[in-house]
């Protein structure tokens, strides 16, 4: 058996890298694929911490939670088109029309 | 085995999510164009919302699981969500068809960002909290973008979505890390586990800091606020008005009712770090504030900087505390919708009149919208009679008495600061001649009625504060319990 | 110990896909032309470099499959305990897919399905 622990360290490590490539990434389809290992990292630890304290809850949330990413992707596809369409280009560098 | 299912605790948000399923049927019927029909319905939606809210006022029970509360807190933020919705609902009519961006969807994502909102205000477990922040954001990223084909909006649109879903990250893992730390995500759970001493638990506290990273986004408060200004801009004007308005309540009610009844116990622990995102974002908001030329903008700063007033009353907690954050969101609803609102309706040169400059000259040419534009930014000042005032009054007085003395010093002298940017709007509207073509009102009666809604909270909630007041400190009741 | 029939499964997959892809490298007749050698081998020369852009459109129905495709993991759920919910839970379940075919019927009538 794999302790529970690993899953959780595992959980922490996905957390981290999403967090890193959502700082240093350009594309914003990358940096959302990143937003959706953030969100992974924290399924894992749901059902990891729900073994730890023997209840089904943790599985339960999960799904609400990949109910929720996946509205978060349709969104967010349908904003990053909607703007690819506009500008022929995707960098999140030159999102800066705005600044102060 | 099943929960106990009370549709008495969800009537006022599922009367809001069964308007808009109707919507989507009524768009779907055929119709010459126009679409304030939908708006109509829409706002009767939301009127039936908040008399459910008024109906079942003094109930205080906990259904499905204690997924879900009903309780006086709940219903007020009810009510202040409602009166946000309905005046967005009021003042977009217009604005839309003028800006050809007319379009049954915009209603139904209105009302489906309202549901969340209420799902918000009511929730009893952090997992209900999360969906609402979801339901509500995921409608208003669209939203933020729908002036499609303006380079702004885009912008907007694209900022609010990505910055939003990644602090939407940070929120999830902390629900995830204090539920490992506490085995539950019921906050009634959480603040037993929290009193048997998990509070100690590093898991708890990391993931409480995550939670307060979501929070911290979807109130704007500095160091969470980048997308703020850019937001505020890109967005259609009526949108605008509902990011800094609902979604802020909701927000907040969400937080404090962790913060009260889930973490009651450690008040220390977490008023210090509130106390620093306070200070943060009262400066920080009002001094970058001072330097804006774009009113949509300088609006969006002082948002944050209002945060931190809000955050004030959350430091002191209590019922003192709590009920000065309450009634001071109910003002704030009121008073930003309210200027919004008649930003909307000016225009120059045929596009949105949103500069500084623009305002020069506007009160010998309309004299009623340039005294109701300056009642709204002393509200926003916090000058007496106005409810700013009041609201800042028990906001400040709660933080002395509860002896953050200090505190509340930094906060008189930051509204002092933020005078200078609001009373410059006032001496361009009256004292200032307009060069080149004029700034002019588009009439509109919906978004009139909007104003004179607004202007008629700001009155009556600085002249006769009392009942309201009382209300809102009694909503906080329950859940110092 | 309880795994092991979980790893026979791995194990006959990998011996199927591997003999399937390793005996038509030791028996099959090798004949090459350069329609075969091009990266898409289907009968017709290529039209335009793989990098090139597509048809966006593609991708609005691949946003409403997203929705639809995981919508439907609440059923699988409710499957499982069907009986234990009897009547009750039934009309929950046609409640939630009642929603959902608003929303489908929505993007139909919308014209968010027909490509061109």
């Amino acid at each position: 058996m794999v302790p529970e622990s690993h899953y959780v360290a595992l959980s922490a490590v996905l957390f981290v890298i999403g967090v890193v490539g959502v700082l240093i990434r350009r594309n914003p389809l990358v940096i959302f694929m990143s937003i959706e290992l953030m969100l992974n990292a924290a399924n894992l630890a749901l059902v990891a911490f729900g073994q730890r304290h023997g209840t089904a809850q943790g599985q339960a949330l999960v799904f609400f939670v990949m109910c929720v990413a996946a509205a978060e992707v349709a969104v967010g596809l349908a904003i990053i088109v909607s703007i690819f369409r506009m500008r022929r280009r995707l960098s999140v560098d030159e999102l800066s029309l705005m600044r102060w | 085995m099943l929960p106990l299912i009370s549709f008495r605790a969800i009537a006022p948000g599922m009367a809001l999510a069964a308007t808009a399923c109707l919507l989507l049927l009524l768009d779907l019927l055929p119709t010459r164009g126009r679409k304030d029909h939908l708006a109509v319905v829409g706002l009767a939606g939301v009127v039936l919302s908040m008399i459910l809210s008024l109906g079942l006022w003094g109930s205080d029970e906990r259904a499905f699981n204690g997924m879900v509360r009903l309780d006086g807190f709940a219903l007020f933020f009810n009510l202040v969500i409602g009166f946000a919705t309905g005046l967005v609902l009021l003042l977009s009519i217009d604005y839309l068809r003028r800006q050809g961006m007319e379009s049954g969807e915009f209603y139904i994502l209105v009302l489906f960002s309202a549901v969340g909102m209420t799902l918000m205000a009511g929730a009893g477990d952090l997992i209900v909290i999360f969906l609402g922040l979801e339901v509500m954001s995921l409608s208003l990223y669209v939203l933020a973008g729908w002036f499609e084909g303006r380079l702004e909006a885009g912008e907007a649109s694209m900022k609010y979505f990505l910055l939003g879903a990644f602090a939407s990250g940070f929120f999830l893992y902390g629900i995830a890390l204090i539920f490992g730390a506490t085995g539950s995500t019921n906050l009634d759970r959480i603040a037993v586990a929290v009193a048997g001493g998990a509070a100690r638990d590093p898991l708890l506290i990391i993931g409480f800091g995550l939670l307060v990273a979501g929070f911290g986004f979807k109130i704007s408060s500095v160091p969470f606020h980048m997308w703020t200004a850019d937001v505020y801009q890109g967005a259609p004007t009526s949108v605008t008005a509902l990011i800094a308005t609902g979604s802020k309540a909701a927000a907040f009610a969400a937080l404090l009712r962790v913060l009260l009844s889930a973490l009651r116990t450690v008040q220390p622990d977490w008023a210090v770090l509130f106390w620093g995102l306070a200070v943060l974002s009262m400066t920080a908001g009002n001094v970058v504030a001072l330097a804006q030329q774009n009113i949509k903008r300088m609006l969006a700063y002082s948002s944050i900087a209002h945060a931190g007033y809000i955050l004030v009353g959350v430091v002191a907690g209590g019922a003192l505390g709590g009920g000065g954050v309450l009634f001071y969101l109910l003002v704030y609803t009121f008073t930003t919708a309210g200027a919004f609102g008649v930003i909307l309706l000016l225009e120059r040169d045929g596009r949105e009149a949103v500069a500084v400059s623009d305002l020069a000259g506007l009160a010998t040419r309309h004299p009623v919208l340039a005294l109701t534009f300056s009642v709204f930014l002393l509200s926003l000042v916090g000058i007496p009679p106005t409810a700013g005032f009041v609201g800042k009054f028990y906001l400040f007085g709660a933080a002395v008495r509860t002896g953050y003395v200090w505190l509340a010093v930094i906060g008189v002298v930051n509204s002092a600061i933020a005078a200078y940017y609001y009373l410059r709007l006032i001496v361009f509207m009256y004292m200032r001649e307009p060069e080149g073509s004029p700034t002019v009102l588009v009439p509109s009666l919906p978004a009139g009625l909007a104003l004179a809604v607004a202007l008629w909270g700001v009155v009556q909630l600085g002249v006769l504060p009392a009942p309201f007041l009382d209300l809102a400190q009694a909503a906080v009741i329950p859940l110092l319990r | 110990m309880e795994y092991v029939s979980l790893l026979m499964v791995f194990a006959v997959a990998a011996g199927v896909a591997g003999a399937l892809m390793g005996i038509p490298l030791l028996i099959a007749p090798k004949r090459t032309s350069p329609a075969k050698q091009a990266p898409f081998e289907c009968g017709k020369d290529p039209v335009a470099v793989a990098e090139g852009r597509f048809a966006i459109k593609f991708s609005t129905i691949a946003i409403f499959f997203i929705i639809f495709d995981i919508e439907l993991l609440f059923v699988w759920p409710w499957a499982t305990i069907y009986r234990t919910l009897g009547w009750f839970g039934f009309v929950e379940m046609m409640v939630f897919l009642g929603v959902l075919m608003l929303g489908f019927l929505y993007i139909w009538k919308k014209r968010g399905l027909e490509w061109e």
